[in-house]
């Protein structure tokens, strides 16, 4: 969750003649397609012997144009292109909503062994023991943290995390035959987009409940909403404001005396570790984004993990396949339908049996920050972000009064008279140095600029980054325009015209198109 | 703690500048009954690097990894030759620590792999688009459907009987509540042509694989002609994309969809995950329009230099949100960037020497099973991957291999569940495979038979 610019504009103001900076380190970089061709080869296979034939009539008789490159001509051509990226080894990530914090290489290296990466998900289960007891040690700390009584690890990113957890609920409703009478879910405003996306396509129909005007859950407009009909409340706490929701425990209440269930967003756990158990708030199911809270890197976008804790109410709904037994005995593997423990399972979210490369990496970072500092982790993550709100809040326009959790909202009314949008302001950002916030999102605040510091950030980092940030504002009240529209001037492209992108499509390099 | 930067000091400092006392005030909204005084004491404290490195390593160490042994499993999980520097790239911090490119200006670096990868992907495959990618090739099957009933507004469904059965488990759970009914036969090796007698003016798509899960090669064109002339699709499921090198691709077979799993490029078999779907389609507006997942566009910046966004987002839930063409927001971007360096690295000769060479090496290792007293192959065709008929079940066979150091494959039980399909085995060859290691495996099949 990030950016939201739809109905704004997306077309670059005309250039005042700048020409962008193109430092000696930055090389301009054609397509694979030109720079490479259908000769070159980077790889050297094993002769062929003979030239056996068991394909049918079916043989490829075409090429397929795919480009190549050596290796030294590979390397250079994809090291090129990485320099124009952003990235959290190069400066503070502010996203508000996706938790980019630190990428300790100490996960990479642990992913890697070869009893992790390099077994095959259907191999006798009694030659990968070791990995289903990572799978269990996971669970285990997952399940420490979060109060709850099982957890489906196979969800592959947060969004599927949510269909598991809503599928479950879906289960439990049929079990309870009321499936046919029981299928409104409620959500409130400011959820992610993926919360209506997956109840809709869970079968749901979506129910918006708004926001008060202290950014958390509006009592009484949810009240008027519960009924028979109610399956579900899907609630993000902390909220989508970076607010911790006051009555998520009344709301538990309400909804669990209406017969429906209350599915949690997880997407800011990184608030709340150790400070509470999501079980306490009367939560039935939540998914845990293993690529925010536990670090698990995100990769230009993903892959993520998402798996699904669950309440004794849902735990035997939960998906194929997953592990039993226990370190004592040996480990089991429950995939199918048939096999025992699985009679009320749902289904199956995905092909095997999760992200097991990010069960290791998350694991890792779990165990090295232990009880005590994960704690710490949600303490600093809230400290940071509540720092940062202090410094800038007498300049810009915090969306709501008070302290916040580990994110701080602003809306745009610093920016009135300016001349100057949010979507200009976070372009220029991009100028000092920095990527820019969450824009535009959530979306029950104007011009919102949603900004996520995180734990991994020092004091000196968010000085810096608060006197960028005020510096931006003071240029905006003395109308250096150009400052903001013609930004960025000294990233690797200008403005990109993303109007014309939609208009007309070019989703793929062929051979003619240059 | 070694990732957290602040000092004792900073965090007073920072405490004195928001205004509060101590930092349990910035939790005040957390009611008081729910408050954890005792944080997580019942978790160990945090731990060195070595630590952890310690015993991860001993987790690690308690498996049979792939590569121990001579190493014949497939099922929708291939190991192949990663080259170095695939893993060396992707570990670059810009690429590995970025996020979704939702700020092309400093994004160029992904958005551009990522329309290196979509044209790959659509060169492969014979199609005319792709996207940024699924979660695996089992998602990316189950989104097709769903694509496919939007396009032709009809709900049925219809699994061929050579469909990976995990695949098709997927499609039913991430298909069922919106209304998708799901047909299918008894598995078999080669009925995968029968299904066309499923058809009927309510079947939104065909879902057929190839090589289909028994490593049989299937002729899609007379099934598209059988689809189309209902006005239905055909989706077309590679679990292993090597195969493209060697087989007409999907797209010269007339297939309208394609879904995919692109692990074996680029990616190591994880156990499981993470992995890449690979999703590609006709270049036609009205398959693009109901496409789910992400795409990266080409355009130009403000001077009018090329560049790339992601674009067509009005599909997308944080647009749309309930009338979302999938709840998908991110994908499976390092995988998909592992894939396209190791696809530029290979080019066309190498990706279809690849193919050849794994073809070969299958053809090999299938003609010395054959020869055993008792085992049978079943499959007229084949890429690298065929089913045995065995004398006895295979699950018991398997682990005797495995109790002699050999992982020979995958019995179609643990798949399919116990029954008529007990005495098969599905074993893959590749290009890692050795003359030693088939050797090996011939000589145990031939002692546990």
């Amino acid at each position: 969750m990030a950016v939201h610019t739809q109905d704004r504009a997306t077309r670059p103001a005309a250039t005042d003649g700048t020409q962008r900076l193109s430092p000696a380190l930055l090389q301009d970089e054609g397509l694979l397609f030109e720079v490479g061709n259908e000769h070159k080869c980077g790889v050297d296979l094993e002769a062929l012997n003979e030239q056996p034939n068991r394909l049918g009539e079916l043989a490829r008789t075409s090429a397929t144009g795919l480009a190549g490159l050596s290796e030294p001509e590979t390397l250079r051509h994809y090291v090129r292109l990485s320099q124009r990226n952003y990235a959290i080894d190069l400066g503070l990530y502010p996203l508000g909503s996706c938790t980019m914090k630190h990428n300790p290489r100490l996960n990479e290296k642990m992913a890697r062994l070869p009893g992790f990466a390099d077994l095959h998900p259907l191999q006798p289960v009694s030659t990968v023991q070791g990995a289903l007891g990572l799978m269990d040690e996971l669970a285990h700390w997952l399940l420490r943290i979060t109060g709850m009584n099982a957890v489906a690890l196979s969800p592959k990113a947060g969004a599927q995390g949510e269909m598991c957890g809503m599928l479950c609920i879906r289960a439990a409703i049929d079990a309870k035959g009321e499936l046919a009478s029981r299928n409104r879910v409620l959500v409130p405003e400011s959820a992610h987009g993926t919360n209506p996306a997956t109840a809709a396509a869970c079968g749901f129909v979506i129910d918006q409940i708004p926001a008060n005007a202290d950014g958390r859950v509006d009592m009484d407009a949810f009240q008027q909403k519960l009924g028979p009909d109610v399956a579900a409340i899907m609630l993000t706490n902390p909220n989508t404001c970076g607010l911790f929701e006051p009555d998520i425990k009344r709301i538990a209440d309400l909804i669990h005396q209406h017969g429906g269930y209350f599915y949690c967003d997880g997407a800011n756990l990184n608030a709340i570790m150790g400070k509470c158990r999501v079980r306490d708030l009367g939560v039935d199911a939540m998914h845990i984004n293993l690529h925010k809270t536990f670090s698990t890197p995100h990769g230009g976008g993903g892959p993520g993990a998402g798996p699904t804790v669950l309440s004794n109410r849902l735990a035997k709904f939960a998906p194929v396949p997953f592990v039993t037994g226990d370190a004592g005995s040996s480990f089991g593997l429950v995939e199918r339908g048939e096999q025992k423990g699985a009679a009320d399972a749902f289904g199956r979210m995905c092909a095997f049996h999760g992200q097991m490369g990010m069960f290791v990496r998350a694991l890792a970072y779990m165990m090295s920050h232990g009880g005590d500092g994960l704690r710490q982790v949600s303490e600093d993550a809230v400290l940071n972000a509540n720092y940062l709100l202090a410094r800038l809040q007498d300049v810009f326009s915090p969306a709501f009064c008070g302290t916040c959790m580990h994110e701080a909202l602003f809306d745009d009314s610093f920016l009135d008279g300016t001349g100057v949008s949010t979507l200009d302001f976070s372009k220029a950002l991009i100028d000092e140095g920095y990527h820019p916030m969450t824009m535009y999102f959530p979306l029950v605040v104007h011009g919102a600029m949603l900004v996520e510091p995180t734990e991994t950030e020092s004091l000196q980092s968010l000085d810096q980054f608060a006197d960028a940030m005020l510096s931006l504002a003071q240029a905006a009240k003395d109308q250096d325009h150009d400052r903001f529209t013609q930004a960025p001037r000294t990233a690797p492209s200008l403005r990109l015209d993303e109007t014309q992108a939609a208009r007309h499509p070019i989703l793929r390099w062929t051979a003619n198109t240059e | 703690m070694r990732y957290l930067p602040l000092s004792q000091g900073d965090r007073e400092q920072m405490l004195d500048q928001i205004g509060v006392q101590s930092i349990d005030d910035l939790f005040d909204d957390i009611p008081a009954a729910a408050r954890l005084s005792d944080g997580l004491d019942d978790l160990p404290d945090h731990a060195s690097e070595q630590m952890v490195e310690r015993h991860l390593n001993q987790l690690s160490a308690r498996s049979l990894n792939a590569g121990q042994a001579p190493f014949f499993c497939g099922g929708g999980a291939y190991r192949h030759h990663v080259p170095a520097s695939v893993d060396h790239l992707i570990q670059r911090s810009e690429f590995l620590t970025s996020y979704t490119p939702y700020q092309p200006e400093i994004a160029q670096g992904t958005l551009q792999t990522l329309f290196e990868f979509q044209t790959q992907v659509a060169q492969i495959t014979g199609m005319g688009v792709a996207n940024a990618s699924m979660y695996d090739g089992s998602t990316a099957t189950a989104e097709a459907v769903l694509m496919a009933a939007r396009i032709t507004r009809r709900q049925g469904c219809v699994l061929a009987p050579g469909l990976h059965p995990h695949y098709g488990e997927v499609t039913r759970t991430l298909t069922e509540t919106q209304g998708i009914q799901t047909k299918t036969m008894a598995p078999a090796i080669n009925q995968d042509h029968q299904i066309a007698d499923l058809i009927t003016k309510e079947t939104a798509c065909i879902v057929v694989q190839s090589p289909n899960v028994f490593g049989q090669v299937i002729d899609l064109a007379p099934l598209a002609e059988a689809a189309h002339a209902a006005g239905a699709l055909l989706i077309a499921v590679c679990t292993e994309v090597v195969s493209l090198g060697l087989l007409k691709s999907p797209g010269e077979m007339g297939a309208d969809i394609v879904a995919a799993e692109g692990q074996s490029i680029g990616n190591a078999l994880n156990f499981g995950g993470p992995y890449v779907g690979l999703l590609a389609c006709r270049d036609d507006r009205k398959f693009i329009r109901q496409a789910p997942g992400r795409f990266a566009g080409q355009t130009v910046d403000a001077n009018g230099d090329r560049g790339f966004v992601l674009t067509l987002s009005t599909r997308e839930q944080h647009i749309r949100r309930e009338k979302a063409t999938s709840n998908i927001c991110t994908n499976s971007g390092l995988c998909t960037l592992a894939f396209t360096i190791h696809l530029a690295l290979l080019g066309d000769r190498g990706f279809r020497h690849l193919a050849a060479l794994n073809h070969q090496k299958a053809c090999a290792l299938a003609d010395q099973l054959d020869a055993i007293d008792g085992a049978q192959l079943l499959n007229q065709n084949f890429f690298n991957e065929f089913t045995l008929r065995l004398p006895k079940p295979a699950t018991e066979v398997v682990e005797s291999l495995a109790q002699r150091g050999v992982l020979g494959g995958i019995p179609a039980a643990r798949i399919f569940g116990p029954g008529p399909l007990d005495d098969l085995l599905i074993v893959a060859v590749t290009e890692t495979n050795t003359d030693d290691d088939m050797a090996e495996f011939a000589k145990a099949l031939a002692e546990v038979l």
